[in-house]
């Protein structure tokens, strides 16, 4: 295998092209709720939820594609569209030497047909997804919290989710244990905006309520 | 023999385990002595990278990649990097790229030094890690007089790297290669023919191909196991493909395979720091370390003191930072553990709107009860061991 694979990677550096090789994956997988782009050298496949175990286990299986190795899953939200979450798959043919990026839409209650059949690496990445995101997978073997702690409520990458999270622990030494408490922050947590300092920003800046409240007014200075 | 007697027993290796390399628990489901199931609780380490990436500019972003995998960082710096650059389009200048190329390849010795020698004291061996530790700890020098940090360097930065290295480093890392290539001699002569750990390694948890591809495992996981599949090769980055140096493949893919291939990796490194020094020499190698466009790299502090236009720059720089159009890559580097990549989405501001961290260990980790099923308790640190996780990356 080693010797052959390699004659084939270096084969594949020449045919890498993403465009050519975009055109050859819709005859593979069949166009139906598929559609394919070329970004920054990058070929990417949107495709429809219901479609994407069946087109990654067409992606694995073709003879001239080979993409055995599911190498991430993870997803990515949108608050302000109707299918708030992206669930993004990269592949990898190490005989075609070539990368493929699978998105899937979905909001927080459809789910998700699960890869686990498909490639066994997808167990982790869904949970690791599911965790982090409440993206359902359906089919799943064993769909629990992965990073986060035990007993943890909420998805922390939601763009809605604070960065400071809702609660923190401590250890105290009354009751001998840890205790979870919700977060009390000394100072308010800043976040700071630098993107336009010279124009002025877009709301009102600590301290300054009263100045919008006397141009209101008609009270100016 | 009544059915309670029969029942399986259930172990916690873990939390804190001195063979579980950080905090790993991992509940061991055992028929006698023979591992049945096995379900790693990973998160102890959780801090939320990626969400704290998303509330930070491009520039303040670098110092969370070398807390990931904490025995190579400028290695996953690399990634980044690499990644921001393809969606800013800017090119790294010859030097920069023989500066980032020499440094990763210092990263894979601290990284595999680390792996092999505690590896070796996993299944019993008390002085390799002595050993290493020495020759690890003149790496991290050289880490040190290059950036000012022993390990949290932040000094691969986008656009190149953040300064350029003095003329007697250079000279000493040239001096560190051939006693170095001694070291791993002994090494070699200390634990490699040696009857326990070869008792303890081999034949010890073999995968073949098709299983490494389907559980995403890379790096000298699938090279162990016979694919001579190197990203630094397949994939070259930076200036890897004028770099002579060959790609150690193993045979069965068991523990042993996998420490050999680690070996020899070391080996090839040091080949490809020694092309990298005679390079930086060179006339072509001379030249700015960072890439000149000033919208994305800061002008030099001396500037700032003379240059109006320097010190604006500096100021945007630093509060501001730079904007990135928007759109979605993913760059991936052959790191010391495999394929660590970055996928990282831009909305055209001056924040990651998202920023993926893909660490090898994480789908090396996942495939444990794969790997150790079927084994004795005392193969599951050796298979530990032989997989390297660090868990600054697969936690994140």
């Amino acid at each position: 295998m080693s010797e052959a694979s390699l004659n084939q990677t270096v084969e594949g550096q020449a045919g890498a092209d993403p465009d050519a090789l975009g055109a050859r994956v819709l005859q593979a997988v069949g166009a139906d709720g598929v559609s394919a782009r070329t970004a920054f050298g990058e070929l990417t496949l949107d495709v429809d939820a219901g479609r994407i175990a069946d087109v990654a286990l067409k992606l694995r299986d073709t003879a001239d594609l080979r993409f055995v190795c599911l190498i991430d899953i993870c997803g990515a939200d949108y608050p302000e569209r109707e299918k708030r979450f992206d669930v993004v798959y990269h592949l990898l043919s190490p005989t075609l030497n070539a990368r493929i990026r699978l998105k899937v839409q979905t909001d927080g209650q459809t789910p998700v047909p699960s890869l686990v059949e498909v490639f066994p690496a997808a167990n982790w990445y869904e949970r690791e997804t599911w965790d982090m995101y409440g993206v359902i997978f359906s089919g799943h073997p064993d769909l629990r919290r992965l990073l986060t702690d035990y007993g943890f409520e909420g998805h922390p990458l939601r763009k809605d989710f604070p960065l400071t999270g809702f609660v923190e622990v401590r250890y105290d030494d009354a009751q001998k244990r840890v205790v979870y408490e919700p977060v009390a922050l000394r100072q308010e947590f800043r976040r700071f905006d630098f993107l336009s300092p010279w124009e002025g920003v877009d709301y009102v800046l600590p301290g300054d309520e009263k100045a919008s409240e006397q141009k209101g007014s008609g009270k100016a200075p | 023999m009544s059915e309670h007697q029969l029942r399986n027993f259930s172990i916690n290796f873990g939390p804190q385990h001195p063979a579980a390399h950080g905090v790993l628990r991992m509940v061991l489901e055992l028929d006698g002595e023979v591992v049945e199931r096995v379900d790693p609780h990973i998160g102890l380490l959780h801090r939320g990278t990626e969400k704290l990436i998303e509330y930070k500019t491009y520039a303040q972003a670098t110092p969370y990649f070398d807390r990931l995998d904490y025995v190579a960082p400028m290695n996953q710096e690399h990634a980044f990097a690499l990644a921001v650059e393809k969606l800013l389009g800017i090119e790294v200048p010859r030097r920069g790229q023989l500066i980032r190329v020499l440094y990763s390849e210092i990263g894979r010795i601290l990284s595999h030094l680390l792996n092999v020698t505690t590896f070796a004291m996993d299944v019993g061996a008390l002085t390799p890690p002595l050993w290493g530790f020495e020759e690890r700890e003149k790496l991290m020098i050289f880490y040190e007089r290059a950036c000012g940090a022993r390990m949290h360097a932040n000094y691969f930065r986008v656009g190149g790297v953040h300064q350029d290295l003095p003329p007697d480093l250079i000279d000493d890392i040239e001096a560190f290669c051939d006693p170095f290539l001694k070291t791993i001699d002994d090494l070699n002569r200390l634990v490699t023919g040696n009857r326990i750990f070869k008792q303890r390694t081999v034949d010890i948890s073999p995968t073949t191909l098709d299983e490494c591809w389907a559980h995403g495992f890379s790096g000298v996981l699938v090279r162990a196991a016979g694919a001579a599949w190197d990203l630094r090769k397949a994939q070259p980055y930076e200036c890897y493909e004028e770099m002579d140096f060959d790609i150690p493949v193993g045979k069965h893919g068991d523990c042993f395979d996998r420490y050999c291939v680690r070996m020899e990796e070391m080996v090839q490194s040091v080949r490809i720091m020694r092309q990298c020094v005679d390079k930086l020499r060179a006339p072509d190698g001379q030249g700015p370390v960072l890439t000149q466009d000033h919208k994305v790299t800061p002008p030099k502090r001396g500037d700032m003191k003379r240059s109006m236009e320097a010190l604006i720059h500096h100021f945007k720089l630093y509060t501001e930072g730079y904007h990135v159009p928007a759109g979605e890559v993913y760059a991936a580097v052959e790191a010391p553990k495999g394929e660590f990549g970055v996928y990282l989405v831009a909305d055209g501001g001056n924040m990651p709107y998202r920023c993926k961290i893909r660490a090898p260990g994480f789908a090396h980790l996942a495939a444990m009860d794969h790997l150790s099923r079927g084994y004795m308790l005392a193969d599951v640190s050796a298979i530990l061991g032989s997989i390297d996780i660090v868990f600054g990356e697969v936690d994140r």
